[in-house]
């Protein structure tokens, strides 16, 4: 191999990295856009399969301005906040402010059959990082409706597996209210008893995304408990 | 001086490196190197299929991109050059990623990134392609990527068959009704440590076929 100067090495450097920051950085710009749309798209098609309907990247934004009537966004009191826009609201920005302060957006369905569903999002921590979800409930706001979950990193076939149908498809049904106490839905390792209201089976393999999910569910419904009383019928 | 005279593009030395590392010189089961990602996406077989295909586009393109370079790379700072070079393209694989496939992206989540850190990429780039010209380094990547997305493919297949019952997510064993008569999926196939033990029959296979991967003491 060749011996080259310091002054050339130094150069070569310089040269390298500048080149390889331009080229990443157009490449990041130039695929924003596209990037973006596929954020909102699947949002909103996140949204959807929380009220059970199935949506494709074609037509999720059409059926989201169909179903879904009203978003607004309250405050842990249950009161209404005007003026901001529930859809861009970043559950993990608002975690990081006081308990008070938070906004929590919710979005208001009406299914084909007629009935009100109330559609509330959820943020929470698995074993490698965030998972989040929707939760819709019915009109009495004590039963769960659907539910859609989603994660950034867990691992696949494991806790990656808490966005299949399969895990999903256990929680329509279920009380988030037991003999008038609030306490979310007990996700089980292992055995959990299908006829129960309160309990579903976690994934094998995946028992810290499990717990996290039951935690996020917990403690993410907690906070528009005042808002689900005010609005119970 | 180098050597002017044109090359055929596909001499029987230029195939070697095409099929060698599919079996002979697997960076898996011989060299035993990426064993890390191996445990990680070969659950099911559709990430792993999408992380075969990835990390052959990055090792054959870095390969192409450190031989054609090969001349004017300062050998001190060598190792981060080829760095750069790997986490520039897994960076923009990333990007494609979620930009056109969102739900393999969203699938592969943090392995498209930790493609970086696989060592057959550097491994190649130290060993082969910083002293060859730049297509038998193009199809010396394209082997090695292949010889890493064969074994994925092989262990994924072995551990979603018998750990979830499916092959690409459909339902084989549901379909063929064996659960009624008792038989129930391998959850051990799911945990990391199955996919060492597949690997590790794998080479054992590999060695008992051809003896002359077995070193002499």
């Amino acid at each position: 191999m060749k011996d080259f100067s310091n002054k050339y090495i130094m150069v070569f450097s310089v040269v390298m990295v500048v080149s390889v920051a331009i080229l990443l950085s157009l490449t990041a710009m130039l695929l924003q856009p596209s990037q973006e749309r596929n954020v909102e798209v699947e949002k909103k098609m996140n949204i959807l399969s929380s009220i059970n309907v199935t949506s494709t990247k074609a037509d999720a934004v059409q059926l989201y301005d169909k179903y879904i009537k009203e978003s607004y966004v309250v405050n842990t009191e249950g009161k209404h906040i005007d003026g901001v826009n529930a859809f861009t609201v970043s559950l993990r920005a608002e975690q990081k402010k006081p308990l008070a302060d938070q906004y929590l957006p919710v979005f208001i369905a009406v299914a084909d059959k007629g009935d009100t569903l109330h559609i509330l999002p959820l943020e929470g921590k698995g074993l490698w990082g965030p998972i989040w979800g929707y939760v819709s409930l019915e009109e009495d706001m004590v039963t769960i409706d659907g539910v859609t979950f989603d994660h950034k990193g867990e691992t696949p076939g494991l806790g990656a597996e808490i966005n299949t149908t399969e895990f999903e498809s256990q929680f329509p049904g279920k009380n988030l209210y037991r003999d008038g106490k609030f306490v979310g839905v007990k996700v089980m390792k292992g055995n959990a008893d299908p006829q129960s209201r309160f309990e579903v089976d976690g994934i094998s393999g995946g028992t810290i995304t499990s717990k996290g999910l039951e935690a996020m569910v917990y403690n993410g419904l907690l906070k528009y408990e005042k808002y689900l009383s005010q609005n119970r019928k | 001086m180098e050597n002017v005279e044109k090359e055929p593009l596909w001499t029987a030395k230029n195939k070697k490196l095409l099929t060698n590392p599919l079996g002979m010189d697997n960076p898996i089961t011989v060299q035993v190197l990426g064993i890390c990602s191996a445990l990680a996406v070969t659950v099911k077989m559709k990430p792993a299929i999408v992380m075969a295909i990835s990390v052959t586009v990055v090792v054959a393109l870095s390969n192409l991109i450190i031989a054609l370079m090969r001349k004017s790379i300062p050998g001190r700072i060598r190792i981060i050059v080829q760095l750069v070079v790997i986490a520039t393209l897994v960076i923009i694989v990333d990007q494609f990623l979620k930009a056109f496939a969102f739900d393999v992206s969203k699938q592969l989540s943090v392995f498209v990134g930790l493609i970086i850190t696989n060592c057959i990429i550097m491994g190649r780039l130290e060993a082969f392609a910083m002293a060859n010209k730049p297509w038998p380094s193009f199809l010396d990547g394209i082997g090695n990527g292949a010889g890493y997305g064969l074994i994925l493919i092989i262990v994924s297949f072995f551990r979603e068959f018998l750990g979830s019952g499916s092959i690409m997510g459909y339902p084989v064993m549901e379909k063929l009704g064996l659960y009624n008569f008792g038989y129930e999926d391998n959850g051990f196939m799911i945990l990391p440590p199955m996919a060492l033990i597949t690997v590790g029959l794998m080479i054992w296979f590999q060695r008992s076929r051809n003896k002359s991967l077995i070193e002499t003491k």
